[in-house]
């Protein structure tokens, strides 16, 4: 019940970053339908951003670790968002209109150009970094075994919901976020209504990356170490969670993300840490052959 | 009409290009601007590298500017739309006259690859990577090309195909001739095997899951050591023989220099290896289009076209998709096979996704469903860029800013253009554009 417990509070925080991304996936899917394959690169580069933006600060003289990170949480959203808005304008834009597979590729494209353009900027080696946030709570302890939730785990879950929420806002209470929605739901009706189609989608891919680089500071935060490669697995995953939660569902995303969060830690504890990748796509394929919508996607209803 | 430039607006082109290299200003300053480096502690430190910074604002800038003027050219350039399209379409119909003596001309060529003077050990070697993906795109092109089906787990048929046969070959010692159509079947099992859950799925959750059961497929393989020997891999495997006759210097058992009274070269065996991968390629290809011309074949592009317009017609889309995805998935597992005796030595890291992204974008560079396409984007992707081996550093840099290039400059890939496979009296061409294509 303990170590069941312990797992829980793992996984949720697992979960968190994976739903924070699986937003970005989901926003983008929903307005103009395309896949955005770059978006785990995004995530990625906006983790290096926070650390190289951590190690500047500190340079700087910053000491206070709050201080550290809310700088480093506004630099790294508003450098990685500008990542989002120029692989948009560069690689989907001119492709708009044009049939499906076309903007898949270059996002393809635009994912290997950000990998190794990380690569070959900062190395290929991984990077560590001290922990910043240390220390925690526990919460009870039984045989010999304590479940602690320590304080980096509240701090992302916190940041998670903080996000979460002020981006539900931002899409239910704002002209912008009607303007998102309207686009969602029919782009030539939304453009013959006076919203600005093009500048919707840009600010959708904005927010995304914002999103993203958020998840990217937890996960520096979390595990301590980077390198160019987190952004396919982590994107993968995410992706996996936005579809298994319905794509196209912003509740959904962050569902679906809580639950590839949870199947992965849970299956690392109980089983083998080698096939947890293994047990998060099998249950991907296993809803999707039962629920080919997802949990909470609308089924598509096709017309001819 | 001559290239005028008209309505050049050069403050504007400046004020653009300034906010462009601006841009490129917040995307450098920390990636590039600051390298992080082990430091003399446990930490990381910081190098500043302003210069780096400079030169890509520079390079932003001058690009922008660039661009602006070839727009403004190219605006003054074509008087209208109209025009301008006639000559293109006239152009192109002179290019397709063209391609009846291209086509057999590069078919020449590649068979007499091995003989030409300039060719050493390097060419063919190169020859013989571009005909794997060559012949890995034209089995992606069933399943993407004519059955419309997404597939992002190509990858994870090549892997079966290498590693049946190296199984195979090191525990039963079965040879190349006879594991080769095994291998091809045992894809083709697992290409079933792929097909039957993903049925009712279609476009991008179809995608999702043909990427996640590449993954599977590449992590078990990581994670079996017993059976797959692990990141290890497997070594040892034979290498390939002329029909029972081993590429051999040793003078004790019939080899093939020995049997044809040759000296002993290692070349030998790598023609031959260059002639079994063209041969490969060109049964894929044959094949390919026969089938097309099959029943199935049709029923295949039916559905890439519109699947509710085929359930209506009749046709039963399982047993199309079903049949896409083996015939597909064998001709990955034929190609596995041969690398794998050509390697000598398999291991996960050869079948990652990225081997799927590469041969998906050659498909959808050449043009979905065109086979002379598909040859020219494994040629431009793989040959070119293998040219670039010493900058190795950037290489993959330049092959992923190529895929978005050519992409922009061709969404319909480089031979995007439709011929029905069967007509009433001529067969014609027509842009791909004009076919709106099914969200299979």
């Amino acid at each position: 019940m303990e170590y069941f417990t312990q797992q829980l509070i793992n996984g949720v925080t697992l979960g968190s970053v994976y739903g924070l991304i699986a937003v970005g996936y989901t926003m983008v899917y929903g307005i103009i339908g395309m896949i955005n394959f770059a978006h785990g690169d995004i995530f990625m580069v906006g983790a290096f951003t926070s650390l190289i933006s951590i190690l500047a600060l500190g340079t700087m003289g910053v000491a206070s670790v709050p201080l550290v990170l809310i700088l480093t949480l506004v630099v790294t959203a508003s450098l990685t968002s500008l990542y989002g808005w120029t692989t948009e304008r560069v690689a989907y834009r001119p492709l708009r209109g044009s049939f499906r597979l076309a903007p898949l590729i270059t996002a393809i494209g635009i994912s290997i150009v950000l990998q190794n353009m990380v690569q070959v900027t900062q190395g290929a080696r991984v990077k560590p970094m001290q922990p910043m946030v240390t220390g925690g709570y526990t919460l009870m302890e039984a045989n010999d075994f304590a479940v602690r939730v320590s304080n980096i785990q509240i701090v992302i879950v916190l940041v998670t919901l903080v996000s979460l929420l002020g981006f539900w806002y931002l899409i239910t209470h704002t002209t912008l976020g009607r303007a998102q929605r309207a686009c969602e739901q029919d782009m030539k009706m939304a453009s013959l209504l006076g919203v600005n189609t093009d500048r919707t989608i840009s600010i959708t891919f904005i927010l995304g990356a914002a999103l993203a680089a958020v998840a990217g500071l937890m996960f520096l935060l979390y595990y301590g170490v980077i390198d160019f490669f987190i952004g396919f697995v982590v994107g993968v995953k995410a992706f996996t969670a936005a579809v298994l939660g319905g794509i196209g569902s912003l509740p959904g995303a962050v569902l679906g993300g809580l639950m590839i969060g949870l199947i992965e830690t849970f299956w690392s504890a109980y089983f083998s840490i080698e096939y947890k990748d293994v047990a998060a796509f099998s249950i991907l394929i296993l809803v999707l052959i039962f629920r080919p919508s997802g949990l909470l996607g609308r089924p598509e209803i096709e017309k001819v | 009409m001559s290239g005028r430039f008209v309505s050049f607006d050069l403050g504007a082109a400046l004020k653009d290009s300034f906010l462009a290299s601006l841009v490129a200003l917040g995307l450098a300053v920390l990636i590039l601007g600051m390298k992080t480096q082990s430091g003399a502690g446990q930490g990381l430190d910081l190098v500043t590298r302003w210069g780096a910074v400079g030169i890509a604002m520079a390079v932003v800038f001058a690009g922008r500017f660039a661009l602006r003027l070839y727009w403004s050219y190219r605006a003054g350039r074509l008087p209208q739309p109209g025009a301008a399209a006639r000559t293109v379409g006239g152009l192109r119909e002179w290019l397709a006259r063209q391609l009846r003596f291209f086509v057999p001309a590069v078919v020449g060529l590649a068979f007499v690859l091995p003989f030409l003077p300039f060719s050493d050990r390097y060419i063919i070697d190169l020859g013989i990577l571009v005909l794997t993906y060559v012949m890995l795109g034209w089995g992606l092109n069933v399943v993407v090309g004519l059955a419309g089906l997404l597939d992002l787990g190509y990858v994870a048929f090549y892997a079966v195909g290498a590693y049946s046969f190296a199984l195979l070959a090191i525990h039963f010692e079965m040879s190349f001739w006879l594991a080769l159509p095994l291998s091809g079947i045992l894809a083709a099992f697992w290409g079933v095997l792929l097909g039957f859950p993903v049925l009712r799925l279609r476009g991008d959750y179809l995608a999702i899951v043909t990427l996640a059961f590449g993954e599977i497929v590449r992590i078990v393989l990581l994670n079996w050591y017993q059976f797959t020997g692990g990141p290890n891999g497997l070594s040892g495997i034979p290498r390939p023989s002329f029909f029972g006759l081993p590429f051999s210097p040793n003078d004790d058992v019939m080899s093939f220099s020995k049997f044809f009274g040759l000296e002993f070269d290692p070349m030998h065996r790598i023609i031959y290896l260059y002639y079994l991968i063209l041969l490969l390629a060109l049964a894929t290809n044959y094949v390919t289009l026969r089938l097309r011309r099959l029943p199935i074949g049709r029923a295949w592009e039916a559905l890439r076209e519109d699947e509710i317009a085929c359930k209506s017609l009749g046709i039963n889309v399982r047993n199309t998709k079903l049949t896409a995805f083996a015939i597909g998935a064998s001709f990955g597992g034929l190609a596995g096979c041969f690398f794998a005796t050509r390697q000598g030595f398999i291991s996960p890291e050869s079948f990652s996704f990225i081997e799927s992204a590469t041969i998906l974008a050659i498909v959808v560079l050449g043009g979905l469903g065109s086979q002379l396409g598909v040859a020219v984007a494994a040629f431009v992707l793989i040959g070119v860029f293998e040219v670039f081996r010493e900058i190795s550093q950037y290489r993959l840099l330049a092959f992923g800013a190529a895929m978005v290039l050519i992409m922009i400059w061709r969404p319909r890939g480089l031979v995007g253009e439709r011929k029905p496979s069967i007509a009433l009296g001529k067969a014609r061409a027509i842009s791909a554009d004009m076919v709106a294509e099914g969200k299979g």
